[in-house]
């Protein structure tokens, strides 16, 4: 079977199975669909997570990291938990939300936006900001929605559920140099 | 007894409410919670999403912070929980990863020994420390006649459900029958409220929060009670946008699991951030449980 011969130098799925943590497991994909099955976001996939690791398997490295199964992903560990063969479908695909990231290979999601203001937040501050997320975002991608979101942001800002400014650390040196420290660990390899 | 606190970003604003009626609970109680100083935000799923290292190494400054006197931190929100104790698993199983980690946290001049610390969420502390004789014997206003659905969500149950079933779990069926309530038992009571989807596709955020509310009103509920903030920000704040969108009318309160503990014990409920939830729960509380509403009324 080709599934067989292409496995001797697969280098997209060695990548996959080395960026993720007991990513090995993915060798024993009974391909039975547990995963897809039981996931609330399937409806929703062009591809399900078992799918997923088919093409991976396949070498399909274009046609995974393009693929918006990750962006539908709520991480909600279903499929990890019933697949039979303990793969761990949720942190494989943070993998593959990394690798479209890093490489820009996502499309029609504004999923990635969010996670780099939210990042960019955490890096800043020590901490998140609702407000800052809630408007900083969506003006970045989708300012109407910002309008649409109008009257319940306000419902949450009387009773006291949303602050106008960001809190910070007090050590938000520590914490940076933390930061700087790993991505520069990361980028060693 | 006493724990490290991790009340996470949501709880000092947003889940103000679950902040408030925890620390009110654990205080009858008896349990001593001390807030990690300086703690950072966890990342929630968002880090993870784009940099596994320097997540990891984020959220275990908050563990190398802990007081080395205290063996277990305590985290209310379910993606800080579930961060906490995926970094230290992360930590423990990977001896590389574990080197890195320690790499980076040594720029800031801290260290973590993985399993040192122990992550338990609140929900356990209060079943399986505390436990259900001494909760019973803090209940003045038993809950009788209130239908309360209990809501776990995904990231306590699910990767680690510990001793917990991850999809029918119960520990909070248990908790509230000791509180006199009337657990409504529904089938999807660990299903997925969507997370952080509200803010990247509406439609799908909509669907799951929609399945969830239809179903605790068709098994009857009063009221559900949850465990994260941000299952509590879906159900609630988002409920009235849902029924736009869905032509639907759903009126159910969303509170704290904590919250609801505190209303059977018998305190304030302005202490417990009662009023901050956009569906008012307290209304619907007085007039299901038997008794309250006459008290109200005096
Ligand atoms: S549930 Fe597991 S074994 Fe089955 S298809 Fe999904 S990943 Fe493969
Ligand atoms: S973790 Fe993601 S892929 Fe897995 S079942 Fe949940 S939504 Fe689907």
């Amino acid at each position: 079977m080709a599934a067989a011969t292409v496995a001797e130098n697969n280098t997209f799925r060695n990548e996959v199975m080395a960026e993720t943590p007991n990513g090995h497991r993915m060798l024993h994909c009974l391909q039975c669909g547990t995963c897809g099955g039981s996931c609330p976001s399937g409806a929703d996939m062009e591809l399900t997570p078992r799918a997923l690791i088919a093409l991976i398997n396949a070498g399909q490295r274009d046609r995974v990291l393009s693929a918006n199964t990750m962006w539908a992903c709520v991480s909600c560990y279903y499929c990890t938990v019933r697949c039979p063969q303990e793969i761990p479908v949720t942190d494989i695909i943070y993998t593959l939300k990394r690798l479209s990231i890093a490489e820009r290979r996502y499309k029609d999601t504004d999923a990635p936006a969010l996670a780099k203001t939210f990042t960019d937040f955490v890096d800043k501050y020590g901490r998140s900001f609702e407000f800052g997320l809630a408007t900083g975002y969506h003006l970045l991608s989708r300012p109407l929605s910002a309008l649409k979101m109008g009257p319940m942001g306000f419902s949450m800002f009387t009773r006291g559920r949303m602050s106008l400014l960001p809190t910070k650390i007090r050590n938000i040196g520590q914490l940076q140099a933390i930061i700087h420290k790993a991505r520069e660990i990361g980028a060693r390899r | 007894m006493k724990y490290a606190y991790y009340p996470g970003c949501s709880l000092e604003c947003n889940a103000a409410a679950y902040d408030m009626s925890v620390r009110e609970v654990a205080d009858l109680l008896g349990i001593r919670l001390q807030e990690i100083d300086d703690w950072n935000c966890c990342g929630a799923t968002e880090y993870f999403s784009q940099d596994e290292l320097t997540a990891t190494a984020v959220i275990a400054r908050n563990l190398a912070l802990v007081d080395p006197q205290l063996k277990q931190v305590v985290a209310p929100c379910a993606a800080c929980y579930l961060n906490l104790k995926k970094t230290d698993r992360l930590m423990a199983e990977h001896a590389d990863f574990n080197q890195k980690v320690n790499e980076a946290l040594a720029a800031g001049g801290l260290h973590y020994r993985p399993g040192t610390v122990q992550v338990r969420h609140m929900l356990d502390v209060i079943c399986d420390d505390i436990g259900e004789a001494a909760v019973r014997d803090k209940v003045v206003k038993p809950l009788n006649g209130l239908r309360v659905a209990p809501y776990y969500g995904c990231q306590v149950v699910r990767p680690y459900p510990g001793d917990e079933n991850p999809e029918y779990p119960m520990k909070m069926d248990h908790l509230l029958s000791w509180l006199g309530a009337e657990v409504v038992d529904y089938p999807v009571k660990a299903h997925c409220c969507g997370g952080h989807m509200t803010q990247i596709s509406e439609p799908q955020a909509f669907e799951l929060i929609r399945r969830l509310l239809q179903s605790a009103q068709d098994y009857d509920a009063d009221l559900i009670v949850c465990m994260c903030p941000m299952c509590q920000l879906n159900l609630d704040g988002y409920q009235g946008r849902v029924n736009g969108y869905f032509n639907t009318e759903f009126k159910l309160p969303i509170v704290y699991f904590t919250q609801i503990m505190g209303i059977a014990f018998g305190l304030d409920p302005k202490k417990l951030g009662f009023g901050k939830e956009l569906v008012a729960a307290l209304p619907v509380v007085r007039a299901k449980v038997n008794g309250l509403a006459a008290q109200a009324a005096q």
